[in-house]
């Protein structure tokens, strides 16, 4: 096991390392490719030549693109030192660039970021996991009933409904209508716990509304599957009690998809949930995204680019590896 | 994502906003608002809810974080008006509705300058008892360190840069970072803390609208830390920074160490101003309409949701302005692409243009703002809205002579052209389209090439790449740097304005008339003669026909009703945010 681990995570590093290549190239690459020029996007409406000029040393447009990979690369190993002026500022490792509109380093602000989106992914998992899959069983041992339908029906309108139009009718309706809720925002768990939970419950709700839709179809699917196999009629004909074949027995053969998903879902939300924090104002990874790309500001787009890229290679491992604990029949090799 | 998808996800949020506009009610104005509204438009030309009431911490709100709060660097309009809390400057806008608010006022500066050497050289002596948060005296150096940065363009670049222009005088001074030389920037003197003289080559009447720019604001060179200065700029007025984070929050609590005494203009009352960025507009527009939020500090006006909310309940629509903000939204004729070298063509779309359906486009006559029959916007002086050569106000399309037109430029059955258009402003891309149909009534066929909006100083910003490209109309809006005609006017007509990058003088118009006014009103030190002048520059621009003017830009933008000195000050088109306190203390 701890060989498998110790593989996998060099071959997740050379993924990361090919992630930073290609958003390396199309961020950096692209706009010479096309003629434009990115340093003139810092120089707002004034084009003055020692602006440009300026720029593009500041961002290192005035190297061969070779040397400016090599210099990111070198700098998530050992860090850079960036020109302000009168004095240099320095981007210790790992150095993921460093923001010239705004004046900040990349890396520490998606670590002052991610408790954000931490947040507001585990606290939605945990929601969209147990509605989900507690509505995908009822659904699929009640296949054909009325609450069957409901469900399923519950689940389309949650998988059709986009988090901009949840979102927006809910906070309407919660926050400014009924007034039983406060206007979402993040305040530190540790700050106060109630009242980080109220100012997350609602995005909480309206992403695991999305997801529990789509968790819910999935297990009722491969439950029903599962529920056809021999060995479930086997452990029926034994006399096995309802409660175990479906909880010992055909739950834990259900996990293993609804594993697979869940590691990619949530690993993809802790990149950054750019919609549901966009609508609810959180400030976390995928706020960063959204603002980094309206303000063309390419080492955040990079840097946030490689911090999801991360959560996603880290989650397949995670995955892998749960395979084995789940399913006895999987074996790490 | 598919045409399809696309479709569903339009009408999804279509669908949406029509249930938030439906949402709610009048229930949320009662939630934490008691005051009544004053009126639409009452903070156009007179001041609502008059107070001298201190405390309470004043919630501002944008979609849009500030370009940098570094006075050298800032260029959005709303950064330079939220400028005023921490920035003071030798002369600057009094704070007062209507045209009072035009006409400039000593600041740090004890009174106007002396004016010597044929208009050449100006002397500003500073008032006594003016200190930085942190206790030290802000002296005449300070302004010229302030000054010499703008020219450290290598490392503070996107601020306006006029005063380089004006001061560099051939020294090529690179900025205080690089200099060597212990004079500094040579043209301005300060043979004492307390006098600074600027020598200009030649006059330049308008020189003191230019410092009374952000960026000639005080810094004192020991805490100036380049280009990461705008994380926490030093305080000359009366609000400093407490905290800042790009893109989420700025709060500014008072600065111990300003002094009432000193500053005429700002009356501080809120203990503490919060800036909160968020991006969802929507939410925004109901934090305003529930009271919890008090003012949208980009003034770009409230989204459609809300505005058909607001202006169907006469109680909300209390609680707004749309006052014009000094820009216009127009569509430039490009005189290197044919036929628009030819004056009868274009003018024929002049007339063929339907100037509701680009009002329409704009937003309407409230959320777009008024038909504007000539390029002179109101808040300039010399500005005649009555001046309408081409009867664009009556808004409909003049197909008679639009034809007539067409037949004097050698073409009867219309043509070809290129209408250019920034993808990213959907309001310029409804008025291409709205120009684009009118036109077809006379058989101008306009296709419509829409650019990537960042790069507009190399798309239609760069007049070789108009020629080569065919962009015969360009729509574009401008709006003054400061409220005279020739901030104003000069980089949209004057011929030396026009830049290989970066050119907003997008007809490439040489006409010697304009600049022989120009030279003329770089000497006129009054107004009002002045503004006989820029009124003569605007017949000849629309007598030329360079210039499609639509609307005189206006946004409807919501106050909360417990705001204090709520006014819109016409010298930055929009509410006076120093000006502002809050009722009820919290």
């Amino acid at each position: 096991m701890f060989r498998y681990i110790i593989r996998r995570l060099i071959a997740g590093v050379i993924t990361l390392l090919v992630v930073t290549l290609v958003t390396f190239g199309i961020f950096f690459m692209v706009p010479k490719l096309t003629g434009t020029d990115p340093a003139l996007l810092y120089t707002g409406k004034q084009t003055d030549k020692v602006a440009i000029e300026g720029a593009r040393k500041k961002m290192g447009l005035d190297k061969p693109v070779i040397e400016q990979y090599g210099l990111f690369v070198k700098g998530l190993v050992v860090g850079r030192d960036y020109d302000d002026g009168p004095d240099k500022t320095h981007c210790p490792a790992p150095c993921f660039g460093y923001s010239f509109k705004n004046q900040f380093n990349v890396w520490q602000r998606m670590l002052s970021d991610l408790p954000v989106t931490a947040s507001l992914a585990v606290g939605a998992a945990v929601i969209w996991l147990i509605l989900g899959v507690g509505a995908g069983i009822i659904s699929a041992l009640r296949k054909g009933r009325a609450i069957d339908r409901a469900v399923m029906t519950g689940a389309l309108a949650g998988v059709s409904l986009p988090i901009y139009f949840t979102g927006l009718l809910s906070a309407s309706i919660f926050v400014y209508t009924l007034n039983w809720l406060p206007s979402p925002g993040y305040s530190p768990f540790l700050q106060n716990p109630l009242t980080w939970a109220q100012g997350l419950i609602l995005p909480w709700i309206t992403l695991a509304f999305l997801f529990a839709a789509t968790y819910a179809r999935l297990t009722r699917a491969t439950m029903l599957e599962t529920l056809s196999e021999d060995y479930i009629r086997t452990a029926r004909a034994k006399g096995l009690r309802e409660r175990t074949v479906i909880g010992k027995h055909a739950l834990r053969s259900t996990l293993t998809p609804i594993t697979t998903v869940f590691g990619l879902d949530l690993g993809a939300l802790l990149g950054g949930a750019v919609l549901t924090e966009t609508v609810f104002n959180l400030n976390g990874l995928g706020k960063d995204a959204v603002l980094a790309i309206s303000t063309s500001d390419l080492p955040v787009i990079l840097g946030v680019t490689m911090f999801a890229a991360f959560f996603i290679v880290l989650a397949n491992l995670i995955v892998d590896v749960l395979y084995g604990v789940i399913d006895p029949r999987v074996r790490l090799a | 994502m598919t045409v399809k998808r696309r479709a569903i996800a339009a009408g999804a949020a279509v669908l949406a906003m029509a249930l938030l506009a439906a949402c709610g009610g009048n229930k949320a104005t009662t939630t934490t608002n008691s005051n009544t509204g004053a009126g639409f438009n009452a903070a156009v030309g007179k001041v609502v809810n008059p107070s001298t009431k201190k405390g309470g911490t004043l919630q501002m709100w944008s979609s849009q974080d500030a370009d940098s709060w570094d006075p050298a660097i800032g260029y959005y309009a709303f950064v330079w008006d939220l400028n005023q809390l921490y920035t003071r400057t030798l002369v600057t806008y009094p704070a007062q509705p209507g045209t009072a608010g035009l006409k400039l006022a000593p600041d740090l500066a004890s009174a106007m300058p002396d004016i010597t050497d044929g208009g050449k050289t100006y002397t500003f002596h500073l008032r006594s008892g003016i200190k930085f948060d942190d206790g030290t005296a802000i002296t005449s150096k300070d302004i010229k360190y302030g000054i010499e940065r703008i020219f450290a363009q290598d490392v503070l670049p996107g601020g306006p840069i006029y005063l380089m222009g004006q001061l560099d005088e051939g020294q090529n001074y690179p900025g205080p970072y690089k200099d060597k030389d212990p004079a500094g920037l040579k043209s301005i003197e300060t043979p004492d803390d307390s006098t600074i003289i600027f020598h200009l080559k030649a006059p330049y009447a308008d020189f003191p609208y230019l410092l009374a720019m952000p960026g000639a604001g005080p810094v004192p060179q020991a805490r100036d830390t380049g280009a990461k200065y705008a994380l926490k700029p030093a305080s000359s007025g009366p609000y400093m920074f407490q905290s800042y984070e790009p893109g989420k929050s700025t709060v500014w609590v008072r600065n111990p160490n300003w002094d009432p005494s000193t500053d005429p203009i700002r009356k501080a009352l809120p203990d503490k101003i919060n800036l909160t960025i968020t991006s969802n507009a929507d939410d925004l527009d109901s934090r305003l309409i529930a009271g919890t939020a008090d003012i949208d500090v980009g003034q770009t006006g409230v989204q459609s949701a809300a505005q058909i909310k607001v202006l169907q309940n006469p109680s909300l629509k209390a609680n707004t302005d749309a006052p014009p903000n000094g820009f216009i939204r127009y569509a430039a004729f490009a005189t290197t692409v044919a036929p628009f070298d030819n004056i009868d063509c274009r003018k024929a779309v002049m007339y063929a243009a339907d100037h509701t359906a680009l009002q329409t486009a704009r937003g309407g006559p409230i959320g777009g703002g008024p038909i504007a029959p000539n390029m002179l916007p109101p808040n300039i002086l010399g500005s005649d809205t009555k001046y309408d050569p081409y009867n664009i106000v009556q808004g409909k399309p003049q197909l008679d002579k639009a034809k007539e037109e067409l037949q004097k430029c050698g073409k009867p059955n219309g043509f070809s052209t290129t209408i250019a258009v920034r993808n990213n402003k959907d309001k310029e891309i409804k008025s291409a389209e709205a120009l684009q149909q009118s036109l077809a009534a006379v058989g101008i066929k306009a296709n419509i090439y829409q650019y990537d909006g960042k790069l507009l100083s190399t798309v239609i910003g760069a007049p070789d790449n108009v020629k080569k490209n065919g962009y015969g109309i360009m729509i574009a809006g401008w709006g003054a740097d400061w409220p005279s005609g020739t901030g104003y006017l000069q980089p949209l007509i004057d011929q030396t304005f026009i830049l290989k990058n970066g050119n907003y003088n997008l007809p490439e118009i040489k006409d010697p008339q304009i600049q022989s006014l120009f030279q003329q009103t770089a000497l006129e030190t009054d107004p009002t003669k002045a503004a006989a002048l820029y009124n003569q520059m605007n017949h000849i621009v629309m007598e030329g026909a360079y210039y499609l003017p639509f609307t005189y830009d206006a946004a409807l933008n919501y106050r909360n009703p417990r705001l204090t000195n709520v006014f819109v000050n016409q010298a930055w088109g929009m509410i006076d945010f120093q000006a502002l306190g809050v009722s009820d203390g919290k």
